[in-house]
């Protein structure tokens, strides 16, 4: 089939970005959507182009790299896909197809559709774990944790980290991917010691990174190609206010040198 | 508890807090609105102010969660659009709404008319001569009734309201549901029945309010 | 040479215990002096990483990806094997240790896979402690199930994404050590080159991927946790840009690379649909439990499969391995699938595939019990090929998956060259000539958490930190010689583009040095190899600029380096006269057609130094004894 694609091109973070035409022809309804875009870029590089960059690599939908907008919907059309998994029998011959970058203040355009997500780190490393050492831990069954806990944990750890949650919000918000990690560590016992220092410090770090807040409209749930749902949103404010009358600290760590925070 | 202040999901805690609130007043608000058809709006009137210290109790709870609530809903409002800049080419939206969109606006109609309001039947200042302090009911009360008669007999009056009270149906739409969400007062389970809960209310409260202007305007309550 | 795995003596358990009394420790004061090095953020950077941040040392860890997070041990789905014996059915470490030195048909060393084995329960508890979801039982008890061909059952999961949730975990581990500020992410930039100094490694030369910018690092040591080279087949499960180019380029300063041969190829992955196909997507092998393989009797039968009478089918695993049938290991269900292909009885618009029908298991258990058992993965499959496995039969073809060859290290996990330590998927240590399923997650975790923080400080100590800087004349050479080669590259302006080349070299590897390997096709291999590598350097067309990001750059580094390494991997397999474990050499195999393994001749381990393009590789040899278990032969009848 023969597609018509116009794809977000920019040289730069600093420089201007347009939507540019293509034409993709030729291509079978048997490849996923990258693979159509390989066969483009392979024709633009014969033809002395520089191919259109974009973000990928496990291409089985569970490394979270991929990242992009199809027609308007981050990941497109097809429900809990990733654009890696996104296959061309979705599409019509004739269509045209809008494909643009995640849009966020906090991820800015690396080039193309490449954005740069580091953002989602500095909110894991303002305290998206558990405080363990390797080593000196007691026996895995000798916490016991009940089985509905242990799901809803998984269910909120599918989380791959794209960012599609973001691209899709009106607002910019980080909070389901931040609501995931929450949930996940504050379902677990071993999770429950650090909870309520660990709400204040990932949800400060969301706002310093320039998301922003969650206006309910639940787009991120439908985007999603993990089916993360909103309810963690509700299960890290519940969270969040367990944590408001002890005050916590959350007084800014020793400066570090590690990544630097972006303004 | 500073944070309620200085974070994002802080200052949903105020907001979700505060319109609920503001939507209880404003279910107790449209209660006494009924006593108009029983003829009993004056006496209501006259009892509420003779209560002075509830009313003025009521009415600095309601101020503050006023500021409370439009205070952070300006701030993350402006933040929202600076986090969002540029849009797609085309855009698609899944799960959002018009009233989940449009939070902001709905919420501006609902603020200019509450000033208009306060103004009109509080302060009195619109149409002094038609007031409730300037006219006494042959009981000796304010006439509430006959001020609000005769408001909404003007066409224009009455549908500036009805739009005022669209608004609030669709602020209330999605604030309500949004409300219990922001205070994690809901499950995977709850949220539909939320969602729906929250849009009667809403609807309920449209219906009721805009039952006033619209039976005056239609003729069928007279003076 | 003859190479020393340099194992402690004593008794196979006390082994690592002895070891770790014998290593030399450093204070912790000292510890933040000495900086490290990581590259890959897979299970095994990340947890290496993340250990030895938290131990004080001050580690700058690499990776090609954005994120630490996206490493492709993220792909690992089935679990992660421990001999914990929760269920009481027998296991053990000894047991475990049994399994995969069998599994991997007796060519990996007794006392590393021993330690595999020990420290398997350590890392359950170590995961554990850090908030992985492991499945649990309804009293809360961590649940197990069995896998590959084990008869206890020992592996732990967090549903179909264990390796996920691993990484996850490390991943975590990691990010607190960032925070802490011990360890220093540098993600988007690529190891192009290891800098040795007095011969000791002493920092990498890595590409900026955003920037084009080229950079070295100074270290105290390097630890290579770049994962396997089944990517050197174009076509594999890893992922887009897994490679060999750390590996490769640190063989070319003289680590040597051991058993490049032994490759893993997974019998159930669906099949390439056409020219444009990137990658493959595996299919859990435990599909196999329920569905029967079979092709058509006839060669290129084009009935559809519901036309095809059961007399004119052909369910061969059944008919060769009467005992085993659909469950035959890996590489006997890869192999034969093969066969029947090549004899023209493959099925699909290519050729190369073959039905895994579940109509039977249907039929006896109802839809609904196989829609639970597998529901995920038919949804997957019809996700991808668009096609109802309920109604049809799945096609399924194997795919290059896992590579058990890797840089030769030692006991303590040091290569050839002092300083660089290889971990992971990258090494050669633990799984001989063939991996068993969920063990590939417990080896990468070993060596981070827990072997790579006593061995390092072994050698840590032997030296004084901070010896030569990015100034030193090693590490402008290196600088050079990287600018150079990207230069070069993009100089050339041919007319075939990278990714036609990878996919020729891979055509050669597959059908030359894929799942059956003679004499004759190795040896056109090493033939076409090199003919390909002449023409990839006069006719390459390589877009854009070295400063800036260029992904086409980066690919075209990659596939010129899988353009020597593949030649390398030919030889080894020629080589080895024998067949084991994922190496089978038409040759070499008993009358039957299975595997003929020769202890007598070829039980070492082969680690080849480079010497250059133009001259042969030297084969070093390190010599495998078993004292505590017997050479037996794997039989599946």
């Amino acid at each position: 089939m023969n597609l018509t694609l116009y794809v977000w091109r920019q040289k730069g973070p600093h420089a201007p970005g347009k939507l540019a035409r293509y034409e993709a022809r030729g291509i079978s309804p048997e490849m996923s959507f990258l693979e159509m875009l390989d066969v483009v870029n392979e024709s633009l590089i014969r033809e002395g182009e520089e191919p259109i960059s974009f973000d990928h690599d496990c291409r089985e939908g569970i490394c979270g790299t991929c990242s992009q907008v199809i027609n308007g919907v981050p990941h497109g059309p097809q429900e809990r896909t990733t654009v890696c998994q996104l296959h061309m029998r979705s599409f019509r011959d004739g269509d045209t197809i809008y494909i643009e970058p995640w849009r966020a203040r906090a991820f800015p355009v690396i080039r193309d559709l490449i954005v740069d997500r580091s953002a989602f780190e500095r909110i894991i490393q303002a305290g998206g774990y558990i405080s363990v050492h390797t080593g000196g831990v007691p026996d895995g069954n000798a916490l016991l944790i009940p089985k509905e806990n242990a799901d809803t944990a998984m269910d909120a750890a599918e989380c791959i980290g794209c960012g599609a949650c973001v691209a899709a919000c009106p607002n910019g918000s980080a909070m389901l991917f931040t609501a995931a990690k929450v949930s996940h560590l504050a379902a677990l016992p071993q999770g429950r010691v650090e909870a309520k220092r660990r709400v204040c410090l990932m949800t400060e770090e969301m706002l310093r990174q320039g998301f922003g807040s969650c206006s309910n409209h639940y787009e991120c749930q439908a985007a999603c190609p993990k089916g993360i749902r909103v309810s963690f949103i509700a299960k890290l404010n519940r969270e969040f206010i367990k944590a408001l009358p002890r005050g916590t600290n959350t007084a800014p760590p020793s400066p570090s040198h590690g990544t630097e925070a972006k303004e | 508890m500073r944070v309620l202040v200085t974070s994002q999901v802080g200052k949903k805690v105020l907001m979700a807090v505060s319109g609920q609130l503001m939507t209880l007043f404003v279910i107790v608000h449209m209660l006494g609105n009924t006593t108009l058809f029983f003829g009993g709006l004056n006496a209501y009137a006259a009892k509420l102010h003779s209560l002075l210290l509830l009313v003025w109790t009521a009415r600095l709870l309601m101020l503050t969660a006023l500021v409370a609530h439009v205070v952070p809903g300006i701030q993350l409002y402006l933040e929202n659009r600076k986090a969002k800049p540029g849009s797609y080419a085309i855009r698609n939206s899944l799960r959002a709404t018009f009233a989940s969109k449009n939070m902001v606006w709905t919420g501006m109609i609902i603020g200019a008319f509450l000033i208009y309001h306060l103004l009109h039947f509080t302060f009195q200042f619109i149409h002094p001569e038609q007031g409730a302090s300037a006219n006494i009911d042959p009981l000796g009360r304010p006439d509430v009734s006959r001020m609000v008669l005769f408001s909404f007999q003007s066409t224009a009056h009455a549908l500036m309201y009805i739009t005022a009270l669209t608004a609030l149906l669709l602020h209330l739409t999605h604030g309500i549901q949004s409300s219990f969400q922001s205070l994690g007062l809901n499950t995977d389970r709850s949220i539909p029945v939320i969602v729906r809960s929250g849009f009667v209310v809403a609807m309920v409260l449209f219906l009721g309010y805009i039952a006033v202007p619209l039976i005056i305007l239609l003729g069928i309550l007279k003076g | 040479m003859i190479l020393d795995g340099k194992c402690p003596a004593g008794p196979l358990s006390e082994k690592w215990a002895r070891q770790r009394h014998e290593l030399k420790l450093i204070n912790p004061a000292n510890k933040r002096k000495y900086t490290i090095i990581v590259v890959g953020t897979g299970l095994a950077g990340a947890s290496a990483a993340a250990t030895l941040g938290e131990l004080g040392y001050r580690v700058e860890a690499f990776c090609y990806q954005d994120s630490p997070r996206r490493g492709h041990s993220i792909a690992a789905q089935g679990g992660i094997n421990a001999a914990k014996n929760y269920p009481n059915d027998g296991d053990s470490i000894f047991r475990l240790f049994y399994d995969t030195i069998k599994g991997g048909d007796f060519r990996a060393r007794e006392a590393n896979v021993y330690r595999l084995a020990l420290l398997s329960n350590n890392i359950i508890d170590q995961a554990v402690a850090q908030g992985v979801p492991f499945a649990r039982d309804y009293a809360g008890y961590l649940e197990n199930r069995s896998f590959g061909g084990a008869q206890v059952s020992r592996t732990f999961f967090a549903r179909g994404q264990t390796g996920q949730q691993l990484l996850l975990g490390a991943y975590a581990a990691l990010s607190r050590q960032v925070k802490a500020g011990t360890v220093r992410l540098h993600p988007r930039t690529e190891m192009l080159d290891l800098v040795l100094v007095d011969g000791e490694a002493k920092g990498i030369t890595v590409r900026n991927l955003v920037t084009g910018r080229i950079d070295s690092h100074a270290a105290d040591a390097v630890c290579l946790c770049t994962g396997g080279y089944a990517n050197v087949f174009y076509l594999s499960t890893n992922a887009m840009g897994s490679n060999v180019t750390a590996a490769w380029r640190a063989c070319k300063k003289g680590a040597f690379f051991a058993n490049p041969c032994f490759t893993q190829i997974h019998p159930t992955c669906i099949p390439v649909s056409g020219d444009h196909q990137s990658k493959l997507t595996l299919m859990s092998e435990s599909l196999r439990n329920d569905g029967r393989v079979w092709v058509p009797l006839k060669k290129r039968d084009a009935r559809r499969p519901h036309d095809i009478p059961e007399t004119e089918r052909d369910y061969y695993l059944e008919r060769k391995y009467p005992s085993f049938g659909n469950l035959a290991p890996r590489d006997i269900a890869s192999r034969s699938a093969k066969e029947v292909c090549d004899e023209g009885r493959g099925i699909g618009t290519s050729g190369y595939g073959v039905y895994l029908d579940f109509s039977d298991a249907i039929r006896r258990l109802g839809e609904d019990v196989i829609r639970q058992r597998y529901g995920n993965l038919f949804e997957m499959y019809e996700q991808i090929t668009g096609e109802d496995a309920y109604r049809q039969p799945m096609r399924i073809y194997p795919a290059p998956h896992y590579t058990m060859g890797g840089l030769w290290v030692d006991y303590n996990l040091e290569s050839t060259i002092p300083g660089l330590f290889v971990l992971g998927e990258a090494n050669f240590s633990d799984h001989g000539a063939n991996r068993l399923g969920a063990s590939a997650l417990m080896q990468g975790l070993a060596d981070g958490y827990f072997i790579i923080p006593s061995t390092i400080a072994h050698y840590l100590a032997r030296t004084s930190p901070g010896a030569a800087g990015p100034d030193h004349p090693e590490f402008r050479k290196s600088r050079e010689d990287t600018e150079a080669l990207a230069q070069k590259l993009l100089t050339i302006q041919g007319r075939k583009t990278v990714n036609e080349f990878h996919r020729d070299l891979g055509r050669i590897m597959w059908d030359h040095v894929g799942m059956a390997r003679s004499r004759e096709s190795l040896s056109t291999a090493l033939q076409l190899i090199p003919e390909l590598r002449n023409e990839f350097w006069e006719n390459v067309k390589v877009p854009g600029q070295g400063k800036d990001l260029n992904q086409e750059l980066e690919k075209a580094g990659r596939v010129a380096d899988f353009l020597e390494f593949g030649e390398l991997m030919a030889r080894d397999a020629l080589h080895r006269n024998e067949s084991c474990g994922g190496h089978f050499r038409a040759e070499y195999q008993m009358p039957d057609g299975e595997a003929q393994r020769d202890d007598e001749n070829f039980c070492y381990v082969a680690a080849w130094e480079f010497r250059g393009l133009d001259k042969d590789p030297v084969l070093h040899k390190e010599p495998l004894t078993f004292e505590n278990v017997e050479l037996a032969v794997r039989s599946y009848k």
